[in-house]
């Protein structure tokens, strides 16, 4: 059987993918080089890095403590030093998928495909309340 | 001990753990966490955001492919991972709420149900569905993918779909909480319960991880609990690793790979469950 006569797959996932092939990227490219260069010490961090052996071991609410390391979106303000550099690739590959949803849905919308409207508005939510750092626990 | 030490030897582990995972059927993020949590130094509530982070990774990774293929679905993932990651942002919150000792004898409880459910679940590579349920009929849940291995179409619907958000309701939870990934769980409820075909479970279960995990990766990163060191070294390790296990996929022979990794899984459970109760710590 020859490609042309496969199964056409959906268009809405043909979009999906486009869009989630470049957030998967680029996140995953701004993690890494920001850690290589966190860790070859061009970018100092905010934890230097010969304090991290008596920091990693603790619970996280002693180590929030004893690091001064920010909670919620406070941690974008650092994020020109070398550690929370690579959270700022870590922070684009947990919102690819919202670019993603956005982009499915003028799909669903031109089809009158209501349900599924309301099912990538409703992830979107969900996933924008996750981001926000309204949701907190006590440590 | 130089402060490098252990990130060098996160990532060698991880690369490791990437080659057997996939052969062996399983996703990375449900090794890493018992293993590294049981045998690294790293506190367990980072250890379990790295955990997502690994998940989350191959699951970016590997959506756009299977979504072109047609392996996974988005019609069939959708509704699925609403309730999930929405489930996951719950667990994940009470999860770095709990007492870790409380947190560490669940995850040995778990990881010890997981490898009686992988030693003992049957899988249905197409499982026969006679009548699609209403909401599947009503959400339009169907569809056709091309099956090299037998080199035709494969025509699939689903059943069951209530039973089916429901249980990835519980799944989105236990996700977030451990920060295991939850390939292990989706697959035998899209496959088993929801009689979609295994290929096709397989895929949509990747692709619906990289919504739930998003969720549950996003209250471990606004409270802290994401560390560079430890997540950077275990992502990229597990990702490199997982490209060499797919180029060995036809050289290893995947049942004694799978028992290799259940065993794996059955010490590291072991070490949850001990360290967890304060009798190997």
């Amino acid at each position: 059987m020859s490609a042309s006569d496969r199964p056409a797959v959906a268009e809405e996932q043909v979009r999906y993918a486009r869009v989630l092939e470049w957030g998967a990227r680029i996140g995953l490219a701004v993690a890494v080089v920001a850690f290589v260069l966190y860790v070859a010490g061009i970018l100092p961090g905010q934890v230097p890095r010969d304090h991290l052996p008596a920091l990693w071991s603790l619970p996280l609410a002693d180590y929030l403590r004893q690091s001064a390391a920010p909670v919620g979106w406070q941690w974008i303000r650092l994020a020109a030093r070398g550690d929370f550099a690579s959270l700022v690739g870590i922070a684009i590959l947990a919102t690819a998928s919202i670019p993603c949803l956005v982009a499915v849905i003028p799909v669903y919308a031109r089809r009158g495909e209501r349900v599924y409207v309301a099912v990538c508005v409703l992830a979107i939510a969900v996933l924008l309340l996750a981001a926000s750092g309204v949701l907190v626990v006590g440590h | 001990m130089a402060w490098w030490v252990w990130p060098a030897a996160l990532f060698v582990v991880c690369f490791a753990l990437g080659i057997v995972a996939v052969p062996a059927g399983v996703g990375g993020g449900v090794l890493f966490v018992p293993i590294v949590g049981g045998f690294f130094p790293f506190h367990l509530d980072f250890v379990r955001g790295a955990g997502l982070l690994v998940a989350l990774a191959s699951a970016l990774a590997a959506g756009p492919n299977l979504l072109r293929n047609g392996l996974a679905d988005l019609r069939l993932a959708l509704p699925l991972a609403l309730l999930a990651s929405a489930s996951s942002i719950g667990g994940a919150l009470v999860g770095l709420a709990l007492p870790s000792s409380v947190v560490q004898t669940a995850l040995g409880i778990t990881i010890l149900a997981i490898v009686a459910l992988m030693a003992s679940a049957k899988k249905s590579e197409f499982p026969d569905v006679p009548k699609q349920d209403r909401l599947s009929a009503a959400l339009a849940i169907h569809g056709v993918f091309h099956d090299v291995a037998r080199g035709e179409d494969v025509r699939w619907r689903v059943r069951r779909t209530p039973l089916g958000l429901v249980l990835f309701t519980g799944i989105g939870v236990l996700a977030g909480m451990f920060g295991l990934g939850a390939g292990w769980a989706n697959v035998p409820v899209l496959n088993l319960v929801m009689g979609a075909p295994l290929k096709v479970s397989a895929g949509t279960s990747s692709f619906i991880l990289s919504l739930v995990d998003s969720s549950a990766a996003w209250v471990y990163l606004n409270q802290g609990a994401v560390l560079a060191i430890i997540a950077v070294p275990s992502v990229a390790g597990m990702m490199l690793g997982a490209r060499i296990g797919a180029r060995l996929l036809t050289v290893l022979k995947a049942s004694v790979v799978r028992r290799l990794v259940l065993a794996l899984l059955l010490v590291a459970g072991l070490r949850a469950l001990l360290k967890g109760l304060g009798l190997w710590t």
